[in-house]
């Protein structure tokens, strides 16, 4: 009897890469759907335009580079790249800039360094940088939450001033996205950014418009919701241990820690707390940009390092920088400390003495 | 670290808690495939293959020969050292045959095996029985356990009469009854059906040990098993029966001591060094059959399980069993193996036979014949993603993506430093890698190819020391050769020198000889002492040496003085050159000796060029250090006085020919000095040049 022969363990459960991935596309479902009920349709758009070009990407350089194209493109890796960056880009982004985005993402960040699991950076994130780099202007055009704006945006509409910059009935994306009388079209972070510039204090600014009918008092009627529905996303994931409790829980103890620390020191520049945590991408990129474990650190110490660096910059960024968001930059910056931290964060192996 | 105290220990595992150790996995135990039914004994196999090692150590020596007959349970082998146990007759019947055989070995090698054919009697050829072990000495009572040729039944195999013979205090008997692979359930029969039989092995080890405290530890996921041992230890207060939450690899040595003990075995350490001392239940009940019994270790429970068996559940096998025989007992149905397979082990760290006529051995636990789509293998390499799941999974730390990387890039020395060789191959981060990377199979790679290359090494070393050894001898042969043939030629020529002598005449030339080359001797040092003057003294008609060699100087100088006018073109030429203007002079000097001298001659012209030589290759590194110091450009200046200094040395050597120590301490003197005069008129000249 010829037996066959392989190598042990013989048992295998039954999460491969593809499974991973795909949990976390579903897991941002619920962020996905609260950031298209709230502004609009030009969200989903956007993952359309940026899963396809991420596809045709991946696989184009794939080919180039002799590897099996199906099988790699069935990972999901792209996929879910794609789509992280489309949900942090402007709705109502041109096409182009987008699909610039996605292949400097897929095509130079990950496969030129190897495809998946070479990448030193996060794909998404650099992409990301770039466009805030060369289209600042676009990247920071955020429509106001749907219910305060001035013109309803149709589906069709959407799509128009995506791909023309015009809508149906010729409104260019200025005119589409103006807001109601009073309301600032600037994001939470941004009107905080700007007003802070022109004298008023932080309490004063959270009296203004930006910041009415959302959960707390310091966040916008649509962005808290985003945040939280991107948390329960992220606590999904947590469940069901695709990823580990320590970028996360890290990066939001730090960022608690960094801006109450500043709150205290002065209140009427310094944000709270919570108005950190619940604005801009802070909960999102807890949970899904800074836990990408390609980029991430790998040891159970290193990822609490990372994570707490990133709040650490988060901060650092947004109060004392120039960008009112501040996530991108972070995880960039800690990306390049990961090879470092690993190194110095080795578990005592069993049976040795601490070093 | 500090140590959990025995009494913290105590009180914690009387409480039912115990420690715990980060990692492992929950794969799927797959037990209730084989645990339903009692254990049976198959009937007898046509041959019995019995591996004369089977287990750690070295194999004993053979007893029986081809066509002996033998009763069961009758020595095969003798145990000829500590580590070699002997194995029994698992049958009576015939020895037909005593060669290679392939075995259980994940390599399937070839090794030397009794075969036995049964006669169908089970002629018993019992042990020594003895119930009343606790009159015994002790040294007898583990002799007895050697020559029952027990082993470790829990995987390693190592001899048992070792670990029940140490002299260090035993804190902790632990009896491991874990049984963390999936699949398997050959030490939960045991325990259901066995736990007297267990438990009166454990009483024979605690008389042979002392333990302060015996230990049993059994997973959760064996509540009858769990019941059964507790009801055997009703009575017993001193024995804590211990259930350990489920997790893989919960049941490896230095795991189990974690959860119960709180304590790490330390690197490169025992158990025994953190007071423990671990038997499996297996291992007890071999014990308690052959003192209690008088039954040698001839058979084992072997789970048999998996999908492409009809009647999946454990066997009494003997030792010697071929797996296709308990196969066929079992109801091995080979329409659910498209390809057939049977692992040995269970599916986390078993290993898969290449052939199903390998026979049963003393640390076959089960055998599992899987159905196609019963396990899943990772052959599906992808890309490491670096989640990192399989650090969270690795019960000692380890990184084992690191671990990766480096093994797979062939950089041991990296791999080394992440502890590689701490790596238990338990294949937790295999089996939880999202890539399907065959991590294990890397590390056993990684670590067989630094053994290798460590034995390479080492035998490279042990070359090199041996080619070394004898250079040196035949460089010693070679001197004592030489210094032989001088003795003989010295001998010779004293024979001549006392022929010579019988005239007067000749004695009187060999004094004015001698007298002449004391005063050569003198004004060779007096011709280096006297530095600043460029013309030797000639006053004495035999200082030609000492005037050859200040003509060599001169020579030399002009040499020099011409390769610092060219520049530094060709320096190392003019060195030559003036260098061979000097010999050439000494050579001179040479054949103008008297010609009394003439037998000395050939001798000295030796002695003088090795002693010039000697003082050349000197000069030379006294200049080099002199040009160094002194950052004067000019090379060529140095190396004149290396010329002019082994001018004087062979003036001095052909003059004095049986003196060559002295000449060789005074010439050296010289050479300094002369360096010194060297380097000064190099100074000089260098001086001028930059006039």
């Amino acid at each position: 009897m010829k037996l066959t022969l392989s190598s042990s363990p013989h048992m295998h459960n039954d999460r491969d890469t593809s499974q991973v991935m795909r949990m976390v596309l579903y897991a941002m479902l619920p962020g996905v759907i609260c950031q298209g009920y709230f502004f609009g349709w030009g969200v989903f758009i956007q993952g359309a335009i940026a899963v396809s070009t991420a596809l045709a990407v991946e696989a184009a350089i794939l080919a180039l580079r002799k590897k099996p194209v199906a099988r790699n493109l069935g990972d999901y890796s792209a996929v879910l790249t794609a789509c992280l960056l489309a949900v942090s880009i402007p709705p109502a982004l041109p096409w182009w800039m987008t699909v610039i985005g996605v292949i400097f993402a897929i095509g130079i960040v990950k496969q030129l360094y190897g495809g998946l699991g070479y990448n030193l950076f996060n794909p998404a994130m650099i992409a990301y940088v770039v466009l805030l780099i060369s289209f600042p202007a676009a990247m920071t055009q955020w429509m106001p939450p749907a219910s305060l704006h001035a013109v309803t945006l149709s589906f069709n509409d959407m799509l128009h001033l995506i791909f023309t910059g015009f809508t149906q009935s010729g409104l260019n994306l200025e005119q589409a996205l103006r807001p109601m009388d009073g309301v600032s079209s600037a994001t939470p972070l941004d009107h905080l950014k700007t007003g802070l510039t022109q004298a008023s204090t932080y309490h004063e600014l959270l009296t203004s418009r930006v910041y009415e009918g959302g959960p707390f008092a310091s966040s916008g009627t649509g962005w808290a919701w985003v945040s939280l529905s991107y948390l329960a996303g992220g606590l999904f994931l947590l469940k069901t241990r695709i990823i580990s409790w320590h970028i996360p829980i890290s990066l939001m103890v730090s960022i608690a820690v960094f801006a109450t620390a500043l709150h205290l020191i002065n209140q009427d520049i310094y944000g709270s707390a919570l108005f950190h945590l619940i604005n801009g991408s802070v909960l999102f990129g807890a949970f899904f940009i800074a836990t990408d474990p390609v980029s991430a650190s790998t040891t159970a110490k290193g990822r609490i390092i990372f994570g707490a660096m990133i709040g650490f910059w988060i901060i650092i960024i947004r109060n004392f920088g120039g960008y009112p968001d501040a996530v991108a930059f972070a995880v960039i910056i800690m990306n390049m400390a990961v090879p470092l931290i690993d190194y110095y964060t080795q578990p005592r192996t069993y049976g040795h003495k601490g070093k | 670290m500090q140590l959990p105290q025995f009494e913290d220990i105590i009180s914690r595992l009387g409480k039912g808690q115990t420690w715990s150790f980060s990692g492992g996995v929950h794969p799927l135990g797959n037990k209730h495939l084989s645990n339903q039914t009692c254990t049976v004994r198959p009937p007898l196999p046509e041959v019995f293959i019995v591996p004369v090692r089977q287990h750690i150590g070295t194999d004993g020596k053979i007893l029986v020969s081809e066509g002996d007959l033998v009763k069961k349970g009758q020595p095969l082998t003798q145990s000829s050292q500590a580590f070699a146990v002997p194995v029994h007759a698992p049958t009576s019947g015939t020895v037909i045959a005593i060669g290679d055989h392939v075995t259980a070995h994940p390599s399937g090698l070839s090794e030397t095996c009794i075969q036995i054919k049964p006669d169908g009697h089970e002629t018993w050829d019992s042990l020594e029985v003895s119930t009343n072990y606790t009159e015994l000495d002790k040294r007898d009572l583990v002799a007895q356990i050697c020559n029952a040729g027990i082993t470790g039944m829990g995987g390693a195999g190592f001899p048992t009469h070792i670990k029940a013979s140490g002299s260090k205090t035993v804190e902790f008997l632990i009896i491991n009854g874990i049984e963390c692979e999936p699949y398997i359930t050959a030490d939960d029969r045991l325990m259901r059906e066995q736990s007297a039989s267990i438990l009166e092995g454990i009483d024979i080890l605690t008389h042979l040990l002392c333990p302060r405290a015996v230990v049993i530890a059994i997973e959760d996921n064996k509540p009858d098993a769990f019941e059964a041992i507790k009801q055997a230890c009703q009575s017993r207060s001193d024995i804590h029966v211990i259930a350990v939450p489920t997790k893989y690899p919960a049941g490896g040595e230095k795991q189990l001591i974690q959860i119960l003990t709180g304590r790490e075995v330390p690197r490169d350490g025992l158990p025994i060094d953190v007071g423990v001392t671990m038997f499996n239940v297996g291992t007890c009940f071999a014990i308690a059959d052959a003192i209690l019994r008088g039954k040698p270790l001839i058979e084992r429970i072997v789970t048999v399980t998996g999908k492409a068996v009809e009647r999946p559940g454990n066997y009494w096998a003997c030792i010697g069993t071929p797996v296709n025989h308990l196969l066929k007992v079992a109801g091995y149905l080979s329409d659910k193996q498209s390809q057939p397979e049977v692992i040995m082990g269970g599916p986390m760290m078993g290993f898969t036979l290449n052939d199903a006529a390998v026979p049963v051995v003393k640390i076959t636990n089960c055998l599992l014949v899987p159905a196609d789509d019963e396990l899943t293998h990772g052959s599906n390499e992808r890309a490491c993603i670096r989640c990192s799941a399989c650090a969270d999974a690795c019960p000692v730390h380890l990184l084992p993506q690191q671990l990766f990387w480096h093994s797979k890039a062939k950089e041991y020395d990296k791999a080394q430093d992440y502890n590689l060789f701490d790596c238990i191959e338990c294949g937790a981060c295999a089996y939880v890698c999202p890539s399907e990377i065959p991590l294990v199979h890397y590390y056993r790679k990684a670590k067989s190819d630094i053994r290798v290359e460590r034995d390479e090494r080492n035998k490279a070393d042990k070359a090199k020391a041996r080619f070394e050894a004898r250079k040196a001898r035949l460089e010693r042969e070679k001197l004592e050769r030489e210094a032989k043939h001088l003795k003989a030629k010295e001998a010779r020529l004293a024979a001549t020198d006392n022929k010579a002598s019988t005239s007067s005449k000749d004695k009187v030339a060999a004094a004015l000889a001698r007298a002449k080359a004391k005063r050569a001797e003198q004004s060779a040092t007096a011709d280096t002492k006297v530095d600043t003057k460029e013309t030797a003294p000639t006053a004495n008609d035999n200082k030609k040496a000492a005037v050859a060699a200040a003509i060599a100087r001169a020579k030399a100088k002009k040499a020099a003085q011409q390769a610092s006018q060219q520049g530094d073109s060709s320096p190392a030429k003019t060195a030559d050159t003036a260098d061979n203007t000097a010999d050439n002079s000494a050579d001179n000097t040479v054949t103008t000796e008297p010609p009394q001298d003439n037998v000395v001659d050939a001798q000295a012209e030796k002695k003088k060029r090795v002693a010039a030589a000697v003082a050349r290759a000197k000069a030379k590194k006294a200049a080099q250090q002199a040009s160094q110091q002194a950052e004067t450009p000019p090379v060529q200046t140095p190396d004149t006085a290396g010329s002019a200094a082994d001018n004087s040395t062979d003036s001095t050597v052909t003059t004095e020919p049986s003196q060559d120590t002295v000449v060789d301490a005074q010439a050296e003197k010289k050479k300094r000095i002369a360096a010194a005069v060297a380097k000064a008129k190099a100074k000089k000249a260098a001086q001028e040049k930059n006039k």
